[in-house]
Order: C-alpha cells, then structure tokens, then sequence
C-alpha cells in the first residue's frame, strides 16, 4: 500500500488529536501516520495531553457549589453599591452640615483642622448606632488592637481606659484619613451611651496640645494634638462633661 | 428571573472546573467564577435565547480573566508548583508515562492565550469554531495558538524538569 495522496495539514493533526475529524478522513490520517512515527508520536502526545487535563479537573464538577455561587446573592453583592451609595450620601450630608456650622462657629482654625474634625465626627455618626459590628476588634483584644493600629498608623497608638470617668472600652477600627490609616476607638457607659476617640497622624504643620471644641446638634467634638498624633473626642454630651472625658483621655496618654 | 437562574446554574460547575484550570488556585478561581456570574446575571437581558448560553458564559469569563491579569500585569498567574497548593484531587494516576501534576505544573508555563486555547479545546472540548466565537479571534488564530501551546506543553513535558516557577501572588 502507497502512502495516501493527500497531504495532510498541521490542522489536520490538531483535529486528530481531538477527534474531530470525520470517519473517512480520520482513516485517512491514520494510515499517514502509521508511515510518520514522528508525528505519530507527537498527536498521541498531544491526545494523552487532553487526557491528562481531564484527570486534574474532572474532580471539580463533582465538587458541591459553593453557596455564594449558586445564585446572586442579594445582601453581598448586589447590595453593596446601594449601600455605598447611602454611605456616601450620608456623609456629604453629615459633613455639609457640620462643616457649614462649623464654618459659622468660628471655632475652626484651618482647612486641615476642619477636615480631621468633620472625619471624627462623622465617623463616630456613621459608627455608634452599629449595633452587630461596633468595631472591627473588640475590647477583649485590646493589645492586638493597639499593636495593630500602631502598625498600620506608623506610630504608637496607645488605648486609654476611661473606667473611671464612667466609659468602658467596645474596641476599634481602622478607618480612612486624609493622612492615610486613621483609627476610632469606642466606649460605652452602663446605660449605653457612646463616645468615640478618632486618632490619626499629624501631618506635623502644628504642635499644639490646647483643647479645641466644636459642635453639632447633638455631637460635641474636643480634639487636640499631642506629639506625631491628632486626636478627637465625640459624643452626644453637653461641653462640660465631654470636657471631663477628653481631660481623662490626655492624662491616660499623658501620665 | 427564576429560569434565568436555573439555565446559567447548569454552567456553574464546568465554569468552574475551566476556572480552576486556568487560575490554579481554588480560591482565585471561584472569585473568577463569582465576578463572571455576577457580570452574567447582570447583562443576561443582552443574552439572545437562540445562541449558545455556555458559549455566552465562557466568553464573559475570558473577559474577566484577561481584565484581571491586565490589572495585575506585574504579577502574572502563575501556577504554584507546591503539592499542597494543588487545590484538585488527582484522580488515580496515569500509567502511561505522562506525569498529570507535571501538565499542571506545565500549563503556568504558556501564555495565557496558548492556555485559555488548550483548555477550552481540551478540557472543554469546545469546536475550533466555538473557541474562536468566545475569545473573539479568528479560527486560523485559535489553531495557530492550539499548535504552538501544545508542542510547548509537550517539550517541556518531554524535557523532565518544569522551568522553576515562583507563586507570585
């Protein structure tokens, strides 16, 4: 027998390989390479290639699908740029209106000033109602907290305790600041009343320590700076009272 | 919205395995699957009933893919080569010569388009045709890739050791 005429192609082989070619020309293919060992070997490469993917994967379409990719899940997903969006439109509101009274107060020294006092305040607007996820890392791991902070802010953060000024401790997050990492402390008094103690690296255009208040409606802000740290003390308290706290919080990080 | 979720559904678990094949990770492929249904659901209204939905899945996924390692252009996904990082249970092993970790190993080493070909040919078994329709190329390209992809695979198959590879993360 003569080899067949035609001349078979790189494609050709590809599809030998796969298996698709049609029966007459599959035959045809075959007695070619009964007389090019060469390629012979090499399409009977490439078939043990095919082989071989279908052994590592197959195992996956047994694999049970996980629950989050089974159908969309509304509160993970689709949720989340409502969510944002309220996020968002929630704090342009509170920072309009708090920068706006600000503004008229007088109270506020320069653009950087108003802007760690509006994050402050906001924060704590945005985080004291949280009632499932207060802070990211409670009070029972308070020195993983302060470790952590410290790193991430580049600095010492050191947690005050303020048991006896009546506060105990919820825990902390990380949050943005307009110098990069910022954290919120919180705490919480036996009736449930919450403070909040923002604290973010100062951008070092100023040094001083004296205690500055502002206010909103109901949120009383003191803030300070003291060294590499600015610090912010909210709450829902009249300015004598949240004077009180903010003194015992210098004295704790002061001793 | 039910029959919608009932059709793309019976995808999920091939979607799944080409996944995992060309992320090499589980974890990094489900999140491949998850961004790829996500953008399915949302856009399915685009979706003609008389084409080919699994073509239509793949297609989304391919975009997904390609978007992410443009992204993450510094750091190329590659395969890890440790025995623990193989997140897929080895079916038992071949007999006859080719070493199935040793394909897993290979495959990090194409590109990402000899890759997606090999797989979408072999694994999925899709037509050239098809292949050529989910990754918008022309059929002479998908066979072009086809041919160079699997005699790279098989050279380094035959070469015994796999180039050293680093997880890049």
């Amino acid at each position: 027998m003569s080899e067949p005429m035609q001349i078979v192609n790189e494609n050709e082989l590809q599809a030998y390989a796969d298996g698709r070619l049609d029966e007459k020309r599959r035959a045809e293919v075959a007695a070619w390479l009964a007389n090019h060992p060469a390629e012979a070997g090499r399409v009977e490469d490439y078939r043990r290639q095919n082989e071989a993917l279908h052994a590592l994967f197959d195992p996956v379409l047994d694999e049970p699908v996980p629950p989050s990719l089974q159908r969309p899940a509304p509160a993970s997903w689709h949720g989340m740029p409502l969510l944002r969006h309220a996020a968002v439109v929630a704090w342009l509101a509170i920072g309009g209106t708090l920068g706006w009274f600000m503004h008229g107060a007088q109270e506020v020294r320069s653009g950087t000033t108003m802007a760690f006092v509006r994050q402050a305040a906001v924060a704590h607007v945005v985080y004291t109602p949280e009632v499932l996820h207060p802070v990211e890392v409670g009070a029972e791991q308070e020195a993983h907290l302060a470790a952590w902070l410290s790193k991430r802010l580049g600095v010492s953060v050191k947690v005050p305790h303020l048991g006896k000024a009546g506060y105990d401790l919820v825990g902390g997050r990380l949050l943005p600041g307009s110098n990069g990492p910022a954290a919120q402390f919180m705490y919480q008094d036996g009736f449930g009343q919450r403070l909040t103690l923002y604290v973010r690296t100062d951008d070092g255009g100023s040094r001083e320590t004296a205690f500055r208040y502002a206010r909103e409606n109901n949120i009383g802000v003191f803030y300070w700076i003291d060294g590499p740290l600015g610090y912010a003390l909210s709450g829902d308290l009249d300015k004598p009272q949240l004077l009180k706290v903010a003194q015992a919080v210098y004295h704790q990080l002061n001793p | 919205m039910e029959k919608t979720d009932h059709l793309i559904e019976e995808h999920i678990p091939r979607l799944r395995r080409y996944a995992r094949a060309l992320a090499g990770d589980r974890a990094r492929a489900d999140d491949l699957v998850q961004d790829t249904l996500e953008r399915a659901w949302g856009k399915f209204h685009l979706w003609r009933s008389d084409s080919d939905l699994r073509a239509w899945l793949f297609s989304i996924m391919h975009n997904v893919y390609v978007n992410g390692v443009r992204k993450s252009s510094s750091s190329p996904m590659l395969l890890p080569l440790e025995d623990d990082a193989l997140d897929v249970p080895v079916r038992a092993a071949q007999e006859d010569g080719l070493q199935v970790r040793d394909v897993h190993a290979a495959l990090g080493c194409l590109s990402q388009e000899q890759r997606e070909i090999l797989l979408l040919v072999g694994l999925e078994e899709m037509s050239y045709e098809e292949v050529a329709k989910v990754l918008n190329v022309p059929l002479g390209t998908v066979m072009s890739r086809l041919s160079r992809g699997r005699e790279r695979l098989r050279q380094i198959m035959a070469g015994g050791a796999v180039p050293a590879l680093r997880v890049v993360k």
